[in-house]
This record gives structure tokens, C-alpha cells and sequence, in this order.
């Protein structure tokens, strides 16, 4: 568990640059390596016709490649619109499979909001806990710190639904059955791992110095905190509210096993459920509906935030 | 899993020196209270169930029931002796080993396609990635519609060629691998070009000098360093691909011919439906558990064991 673990990738958090992968120009030196030919980047650019001729299998193939991990989203959204014998959209282009969807059983808004809320509240959670966690662990001393930080990657070893089931009835037995806001703190814990060494690292990267002078000038830790050390450590705070949101909008597993109502379902249980609407009969226009509605939403998270979605990868908090 | 490497190690052995400077400056009360609400979550929420899941693996705890008193090595015996306790385990590792080679295998390849710099290869990694955005549920939803042989893309080539993806124990285990390899290809190849990322480029440089071919490289100079990344993805893979739940029970629900029923199903299926047997359940996850962490330490241990060589 190497808590330092390439600590240059965030001593300036306000830099992108640092993190490479997505950035253009840090492995172009690279592409000198050894000329070993593999692609455009270790060349120049094409000008002969030799070149290009060289050139086009190499852009065939990894284009399909990239076309087969793309295929199915977009085989998904385009079918969702199109008619198909079974479904609510008969015949031509339309939005029947998403009309379906809205009338599932308690509606498509109750799954929407129960989702949006589970996730806002989970996000909201894991960012209030692992930033004031966070700060503890990198700047104060404790009797129990070591341990309690410990047990904290521990949970990533424990299998989910070995928790699952004692906090089904421990959520029981303290009135949080069927309850949204039960599912949003098992989900909270279950970020924690990832959350709580994501911004110890955040913080442990910002310099002492800086929280240090503020203190002399006689702040409180509570000011340094949120004055000066919480615009240092936002970008770590972005990544770790991503990871959370994505977590807790897809989960499938803590609601299945939590939620029996059917008005306090999320999105994923009740798309699941819709299989099997009715008698068995599958109804594949309104699913296709449902994985749009809970796809997109992601996606577009991920394509705005991709940067910071990778930073989550190079901080090394994977190293688990 | 200490990859700490030199430069890194003097930099944390100097922000250690730096805390030394100020011992004690901020008391210890302060930093209790802050990290109070971390303990609270990991005592009430991961501590109490796992004290709680070992007591109810002992105890006679029906579903609706709560607890009726002790019933300890029987629940456990109950656990071996389930009929589908050892297909499952068998099916369970078959797929953890056939998803964690070719899922390895792939992102590396990928890894090793995209890991220069340029605006083609921030496409197709970020087309790599993007299955990634996705939930495991709504990934097996969408592949429950493609290999439907009713409203899948391939239903006419199904119905014309007479088979399907699901229909038969094999094909079922191999098109969820498919599905699982879509969508962590990104997410492993994303850590494997972290690790590429690490290997210095004077020891290419030095390869390259000494007339190293392409093959003979990767064989002796990166797959050697890659050993702490390829050691982190083998254990998330495996421990992920132990743990397997969701794409069967969205896309196979166990079947066809309860084929493709996998160790978490078992449990869920003990614990929820049907059976609805907790204590059982129960027993099923400690030992779970305790395989779990025989398994991890088995595999780092070999992957250092290995690196020592």
C-alpha cells in the first residue's frame, strides 16, 4: 500500500498537464523511441503515396476496433427510436419505447428521481467524509490513525455481498428498510477505499507551508481548511464526486438487495424488472429505452470529465 | 503491494522528515473529530456486519425470522453440501481464469496500440473507454438486447444459421465474457498505460542500442516492469471476476440448465429467494471471504516471489 505513490502527479493540482495520458504533448518524445514503426506517432507525417499506403491497414484496423467498442451504444441508441414488432413503436421513428417507459409501473420520474437522489446523496456523502477525513489523515497526528486508515482500504477486500446481507438486516433493524438514504450510506461506505486515499494523496501534495502560514496568522484549523486548503484539493474533490456519482447511479446490487418497494426502486433495478413486465414477455424497446436513459447520463459525465477520470487511475489508488 | 520506486521513496522519506519538524503541533482531539465521521461509517457500517455476517454463518437466522440460536457447523455443512455449491465454484473459477487472461491480454495489446500521443490515438482510447461510463447493469441490460434472438442486431443471422448466444452453457459463458471484455477493456488498458508509463525510455534507449528486436523488447524489457502493474490488474481482475453477479443474473439468470450459476448468485439465490436462508448465506460469504484472501495473498506472493528471480 504505497500511500506516496507518484505524489508528482498532483504537487500542482491546478496543472493539467500532469496528467499525461491525456495530454497531447507528453509522449510525443516518445514516439522516437527506437523507431520501432508502430503507428503514425513513432513517423512523420504521411507525404508519399507509399506512406499512405503503408498507413491504411493500420487505420483500418484500429478503426474497427474502435467502431466494435463503440457498436453497440450506438446500435442501442438508434434501435431505441426505431420500430420493432412487440414494442410501443410499431412502425416508423419514434419515442413509443421511451412513452413505455415512462408509464412502468410507478413512472419513469419516480425511478429518475429515486436515482438522482441515492447519487446526489452518495456523492454528497463521500465528499464530506473523505475531505474531512482526508485532511485528518494527511495533517494531524491520532492515537488509532494507522489503524482506522487500514480499515478503511479493508473494505476493498471484503466481497459485497458479504456485507450485503448483514447490512440488509442491521438497516432492518434500525428502521432504514426500503429506505433510499440506507442504500446512499452503504454506498458511501463502499467508496470510502478509493475516496479516503484519493484526497489523503490530494492533500498530502499541497505544501505544508501554505495551511502553516495560515495558522500562524491565527486561523482556525476549520478556516484553513475550507479557505485555503479546499480550492488546492478540488481537483481531487471532482474526481472523487465522479467516481461516486458513476458508482452510485449504476449500482445494481445494494438496491436489489435493500429495496423491495417498488416506488423506492433506482433506475437499474426497475429497467432490470421491465423484462419481465408482462408474463415473461420481453419487451426490448422499452429496455433498449431504459439503457439509454440510464447510459447517457454517464457518458456525457465522462466525456466532460474525462480528464479527471483518468486522474483517479494515475494517483495510484488502485494500488489497493 | 509496495512498487515504491527510488525517487519516489526519497520523496516520501523527505515529506515524513518534514511532519517530524512539527511534532505534535496540532492536537490530536482536532484530528480525532475530523476523521470521526470516516469512523463512524467504517465502525457501524464494515466492522458491525462483518462481526454480524460471522455470527449469523453460526446461527439458525431465517429470513423473515431473525435470529433463532446457534446452528454452527451445520450451516457451513448445509453451505458445502448445496447441490449447486460445487458447480458453481467450478463455473466460478473457470470464468475468473478465462476472463482474466484474455481481459489481460486484450487491454495490454490496446494498451500498447494507443500509448503514443497523438489526436488518433486520444480517439480511440477514449473510444476504449467509454464502455467504462457504464454500469455493469446497464452493460448486460444492452447485451441482453444484442444477443436477443427476437430484437438483436443478429436476429436474422440467428434465425438463417439456426443458433444463439445464450441458448447453450457455452455459448452463455462466452458471450458474457465478451460482454465483460467491452466493457473493462478501457479500464484495464487505462492502468496498464499508467504502468507502460513508468518504464524509463533510456531502457528502450539501451534495447534499441544493443539491437533488440520489437518481440525480444517487450519480452525482456517491458513485460518485467510491468510486473507490479500486471500484478495489481491480475488481482482486481480476479477478485472482480470472482465476485461475478450481475451480468449472469441479468443476462443468463443461471441458465440455461442452471450452467452458468456463479458463487455470489448462490448466495443471493440462499439468501433471497426461495430458501431465504441468512445463516447459510451467511456461511456461503465467510467462506467466500476467507477464499478470497487466500486466493490475493497466493497471487502476490507468486508475483513477488517472481520478481525476486
Amino acid at each position: 500500500m504505497t500511500t506516496t505513490r507518484r505524489p508528482s502527479d498532483e504537487s500542482d493540482p491546478r496543472s493539467d498537464s500532469t496528467i499525461a495520458i491525456v495530454a497531447p504533448e507528453y509522449r510525443a518524445s516518445r514516439g522516437s523511441r527506437g523507431g520501432r514503426g508502430r503507428g503514425p506517432g513513432t513517423r512523420h507525417a504521411p507525404t508519399s503515396f507509399a506512406g499512405i499506403a503503408v498507413r491504411t491497414p493500420y487505420w483500418v484496423v484500429t478503426g474497427g476496433l474502435a467502431l466494435l467498442f463503440l457498436y453497440p451504444l450506438i446500435w442501442t441508441a438508434i434501435s431505441s427510436v426505431s420500430p420493432l414488432p412487440g414494442t410501443n413503436q410499431v412502425d416508423g421513428w419514434g419515442f413509443g419505447n421511451y412513452a413505455t417507459l415512462a408509464n412502468y409501473q410507478a413512472g419513469i420520474w419516480v425511478y429518475l428521481f429515486n436515482s438522482t437522489f441515492v447519487s446526489l446523496l452518495t456523492v454528497l456523502l463521500t465528499l464530506v467524509i473523505s475531505l474531512l477525513g482526508g485532511y485528518a489523515f494527511a495533517r494531524f497526528r491520532f492515537p488509532g490513525k494507522d489503524l482506522l486508515f487500514l480499515s478503511t482500504l479493508a473494505i476493498l477486500m471484503v466481497p459485497y455481498t458479504t456485507l450485503l446481507i448483514p447490512l440488509y438486516v442491521l438497516l432492518n433493524a434500525v428502521g432504514l428498510s426500503n429506505s433510499l438514504v440506507g442504500v446512499a450510506l452503504v454506498l458511501t461506505m463502499f467508496q470510502l477505499p478509493f475516496s479516503m486515499f484519493m484526497m489523503r494523496i490530494s492533500f498530502e501534495a499541497v505544501p505544508r507551508e501554505l495551511d502553516e502560514a495560515a495558522m500562524v496568522d491565527g486561523c482556525s484549523s476549520w478556516r484553513v481548511l475550507w479557505q485555503v486548503l479546499v480550492p488546492a484539493v478540488k481537483p481531487g474533490l471532482i474526481t472523487v464526486g465522479l467516481f461516486a456519482f458513476l458508482a452510485a447511479w449504476n449500482d445494481f446490487m445494494a438496491p436489489l438487495i435493500l429495496i423491495s418497494d417498488t416506488n423506492r426502486m433506482t433506475l437499474p433495478l426497475a429497467i432490470s424488472n421491465l423484462r419481465g413486465q408482462v408474463q415473461g414477455v420481453v419487451d426490448y424497446g422499452a429496455t433498449e429505452a431504459g439503457v439509454v436513459v440510464l447510459a447517457l447520463p454517464c457518458i456525457l459525465l465522462f466525456l466532460i470529465l474525462q480528464r479527471h477520470y483518468v486522474r483517479g487511475f494515475m494517483s495510484g489508488a488502485f494500488k489497493g | 503491494m509496495t512498487a515504491t520506486l527510488p525517487a519516489e521513496a526519497a520523496e516520501a522519506a523527505a515529506a515524513s522528515a518534514r511532519r517530524r519538524r512539527h511534532p505534535g503541533r496540532r492536537g490530536a482531539i482536532t484530528g480525532w473529530l475530523y476523521a470521526l465521521p470516516t469512523a463512524l461509517f467504517v465502525l457501524l457500517l464494515f466492522a458491525l456486519p462483518l462481526l454480524l455476517v460471522l455470527q449469523m454463518s453460526g446461527s439458525d437466522w431465517p429470513l423473515l425470522g431473525g435470529n433463532q440460536g446457534w446452528n454452527f457447523p451445520e450451516n457451513y455443512q448445509d453451505a458445502v453440501s448445496n447441490r449447486f455449491f460445487w458447480d458453481s465454484v467450478l463455473f466460478t473459477l473457470k470464468y475468473t481464469i478465462l476472463t482474466t487472461i484474455i481481459l489481460l491480454a486484450l487491454s495490454l495489446g490496446l494498451a500498447l496500440l494507443v500509448q503514443e500521443s497523438t489526436r488518433w490515438k486520444g480517439l480511440l482510447r477514449t473510444s476504449f473507454l467509454v464502455p467504462s461510463a457504464l454500469g455493469l447493469a446497464s452493460a448486460s441490460l444492452l447485451f441482453y438486447v444484442l444477443y436477443s434472438p427476437i430484437a438483436g442486431p443478429f436476429a436474422g443471422l440467428m434465425k438463417a444459421w439456426g443458433f444463439t448466444f445464450l441458448g447453450t452453457p457455452d455459448g452463455a459463458l462466452w458471450s458474457t465474457i465478451f460482454l465483460i471484455v467491452w466493457r473493462y477493456a478501457g479500464f484495464y488498458m487505462l492502468l496498464m498505460l499508467v504502468g507502460l508509463q513508468g518504464i524509463p525510455d533510456d531502457v528502450y534507449e539501451a534495447a534499441r542500442i544493443d539491437g533488440a528486436s520489437r518481440w525480444q523488447t517487450f519480452r525482456s524489457v517491458t513485460l518485467p516492469l510491468l510486473r507490479p502493474t500486471l500484478a495489481l490488474t491480475t488481482v482486481l481482475c480476479v477478485t472482480g471476476s470472482l465476485l461475478a453477479f450481475e451480468q449472469f443474473y441479468i443476462l443468463t439468470k443461471g441458465g440455461p440448465d442452471n450452467s452458468t450459476i456463479t458463487i455470489v448468485q448462490l448466495i443471493y439465490s440462499v439468501a433471497f429467494q426461495g430458501q431465504n436462508d441468512l445463516g447459510v448465506a451467511g456461511a456461503l460469504s465467510v467462506i467466500v471471504l476467507l477464499a478470497l484472501i487466500v486466493i490475493n495473498i497466493a497471487q502476490i506472493r507468486a508475483f513477488n516471489r517472481k520478481a525476486e528471480d
